[in-house]
């Protein structure tokens, strides 16, 4: 008895910290968007998106998957009907493949910059900006007052963040909620049939605040994330001989 | 607003001109003559010729033989025009609105001006004095018509004020030549006696139009004011341009920016009660030395937010040098829109309130950095992958067909296909691995060729095969061959990344 309730003041008092983080502001609604247990890394198991996410990616490859699955987080955490903006200096996005991977193109407003410093201001303007969805920024360093300054901007506006660094130097600290990692994984397709398949990634929380990293596999299909739990992604993994289509 | 109209007539503007920067000349009769078909023909008579008789349209050589000593100048060409002009001009103090009248007078719109002048009487009074003391022979009226208003100044006899709605009836004892006909209308209208226009005035129309052609009954619409007389004014009324005059120059940022805001909240008000955004604005600063500087802004969607456009302008006042201060701000909008009211939302799909704030922030990115830098893209109907979207005009436009899905397409395109080393096994197949920037990536997975093939209108070149290719690290790429494996000439690209 004395027990539970202490862990429940325990509980109570984490939330209040958390708010006045501003991370997970009460009554900001703590609906699934469809990551599974990824949602369960962060505190709470909400995810939380009012928050500066950050993302780095390596090589061209998984600079690819990442962008894929912001495209697809995106379409999964908001129904509702707006613009985005998608900030870069070197952007390489391709629009029509979005549709496929759940947002439409026109919903989403490129800007294309020339060197990092206006990229971030551009991004500190969208996110000020409370009629957008989110705000995507693609570029390479980002310094820890310069994501702070972002997380600033956020908890008045409310727009979620994700900025995706590119190559970076170093992985510096930064202030982010989360840092993600994506890698593309061979595609999720029956074995013996033909073709690539549908795309499938390894994601992975390299650094949540208040929570707890981890790794997961997930694919994208019309319907949405497709969840793979440790064990069977393992021996999904072998790859097949080569199959011609 | 009643409008009032002022016609000013110059009898003698050039012999009057020629006499003021010639005191000699002054009330001495001398004419102006110009050749004309061979023959030297008088162009103009001064005030004293006139009364000796002697009018423009006669020939030289007739004036001389009856008056020998006259003297006789040449005619400046283009004068009357370019004094008409400069005398429009001047007459701006009386009125925005002041026209050149062809070829000896000026217009003025005078509505709403007249009660700055005490009255009609002594606004009309203080043009004429104004204008005789320059040595001008000068007759003015007033009244509610252009045409009215001129019939008066040149053949009225000592009235100038027409009093309003009596427009015709004072000029229904004036000849017909007052209603500014051709000259074969007022002689056919001479022969049958009709002397004065209120002799004809009240005729029905029918046989006004079958006997004297359509043109009288406009010149009487004209000064009953039925029909509307336009007026070309010598300087267009600036429309949307508000004044800031400031007692002490004014050098610091934050003045300026008050300044600013005074004036942005004036204009947008105006154009919120017209229904109005500007799209354009110009803010002018004048230094107290002289010096004019002006900054610009522009907006993507029509707007008459003062607190965005204070921001867009905000970007930009750091390139003002106050140095001793501005004494005179300028605001105008040079571009102005017609803007939906707030109402209008509910027939739009998407959220007008969210809509114009997207465009608001663009707004200031392109006020920063160019309006090259946004991109927004919908789909074009073209296979060739570059060219399967296009660049939206605006915000608000939509797609008009839809975005294909039929065929994987890769999240990131290189802009320029890089070439790369394959190894095929058999014509027409997927490679079974292909060397990239150094690294060997050997094939598990394939799906294709999806071939694309040139459109010929635009391009001329070779077909391309596209294939999805997936390496045993699961990392997804785009490749193409282009041109025919037989053709000798086909190579391998690499075109882009999968998700």
């Amino acid at each position: 008895m004395k027990r539970s309730s202490k862990q429940a003041i325990v509980q109570e008092l984490r939330t209040r910290i958390l708010a006045m983080q501003g991370i997970n502001k009460p009554g900001n609604g703590s609906r699934s968007i469809g990551l599974g247990d990824i949602e369960k890394a962060f505190p709470g198991s909400v995810f939380p998106k009012n928050a500066i996410h950050e993302f780095t990616s390596h090589e061209p490859e998984s600079a690819a998957a990442t962008s894929g699955f912001l495209s697809c987080l995106l379409h999964s955490m908001t129904n509702r009907k707006g613009f985005c903006l998608w900030v870069s200096s070197r952007r390489v996005i391709f629009p029509p493949a979005l549709k496929l991977l759940g947002i439409d193109p026109e919903c989403v407003i490129f800007v294309d910059l020339q060197n990092d410093k206006d990229v971030l201001w551009a991004i500190e303007e969208g996110l000020r900006c409370s009629a957008l969805i989110a705000v995507v920024g693609e570029l390479r360093e980002l310094t820890f007052a310069q994501s702070r300054r972002l997380q600033l901007t956020i908890e008045e506006s409310q727009v979620s963040g994700f900025i995706h660094r590119v190559l970076p130097k170093s992985e510096n600290a930064t202030v982010c909620a989360a840092r993600w990692k994506i890698s593309p994984l061979p595609g999720m397709i029956e074995p013996g049939l033909p073709g690539i398949g549908f795309p499938k990634w390894r994601v992975e929380l390299a650094k949540v605040k208040n929570g707890k990293p981890g790794s997961w596999e997930l694919a994208w299909t019309p319907k949405g994330f497709e969840h793979f739990s440790k064990k069977t992604s393992e021996t999904d993994n072998n790859p097949n001989t080569a199959q011609y289509a | 607003m009643h409008k009032r109209f002022v016609a000013i007539g110059f009898p003698f503007l050039v012999t009057d001109w020629m006499a003021r920067r010639d005191a000699k000349l002054k009330d001495e009769p001398f004419i102006l003559y110009a050749p004309e078909r061979g023959r030297m023909v008088i162009k103009a008579s001064s005030k004293a010729a006139h009364s000796k008789g002697i009018f423009p349209g006669m020939v030289v050589a007739d004036c001389r033989a009856i008056f020998p000593d006259m003297t006789v100048l040449e005619y400046p060409a283009g004068k009357a025009e370019e004094l008409l002009e400069a005398l429009a001009l001047w007459c701006i103090r009386f009125t925005p609105v002041s026209a050149v009248d062809l070829p000896d007078g000026i217009v003025l719109n005078c509505s709403g001006c007249t009660h700055l002048w005490q009255g009609e009487q002594s606004y009309v009074a203080h043009i004429l004095t104004r204008l005789e003391n320059f040595g001008y022979h000068v007759r003015a009226a007033m009244s509610d018509t252009v045409a009215s208003a001129w019939a008066v100044s040149r053949y009225g006899k000592n009235q100038t004020i027409v009093p309003p709605g009596e427009q015709l009836s004072a000029l229904l004892h004036l000849p017909a030549e007052a209603l500014r006909l051709e000259h074969t209308a007022t002689e056919k209208l001479e022969k049958l006696g009709l002397n004065k226009i209120g002799q004809f005035a009240n005729l029905p129309r029918t046989a006004l139009r079958k006997r004297f052609g359509v043109e009288l009954l406009h010149r009487l619409d004209q000064v009953s004011g039925f029909e509307i007389e336009p007026v070309q004014p010598v300087q267009p009324p600036k429309q949307y341009l508000e004044r800031l005059t400031c007692l002490e120059p004014i050098s610091t940022a934050k003045g300026i920016e008050i300044g600013l805001e005074r004036l942005l909240n004036t204009l947008c008000e105006r154009l919120a009660s017209e229904g109005k955004g500007l799209r354009t604005a110009t803010l002018r600063c004048h230094r107290v030395d002289g010096d004019v500087q002006e900054i610009s802004v522009g907006t993507n969607l029509p707007s008459r937010s003062a607190s965005h456009l204070m921001k867009l302008f905000e970007l930009k006042t750091n390139q003002l040098q106050p140095d001793l201060g501005f004494e005179l701000f300028e605001l105008e909008a040079n571009t102005v829109e017609p803007l939906a009211f707030d109402q209008t939302a509910m027939w739009i799909e998407t959220n007008t309130a969210d809509t114009s704030a997207v465009a608001e922030l663009l707004d200031k990115i392109i006020s920063k950095r160019g309006a090259k830098v946004i991109h927004r893209y919908l789909p074009a109907e073209h296979y060739w992958p570059e060219r399967s979207y296009q660049l939206a005009p605006s915000l608000s436009t939509k797609k008009e067909i839809e975005w294909r899905t039929d065929q994987p397409r890769p999240i990131h395109l290189l802009s320029i296909p890089h070439v790369i080393e394959v190894t095929v096994p058999l014509p027409d197949y997927p490679p079974m691995l292909f060397f990239y920037k150094g690294q060997r990536h050997q094939i598990k997975k394939a799906d294709g060729p999806e071939r694309v093939e040139q459109e010929w209108w635009l391009q001329q070149g070779e077909f391309r095969d596209y294939y999805c290719v997936e390496d045993e690290e699961g990392k997804r790429y785009w490749l193409f061959r282009s041109g025919h494996i037989d053709g000798g000439n086909s190579r391998w690209y690499i075109h882009g990344f999968f998700a």
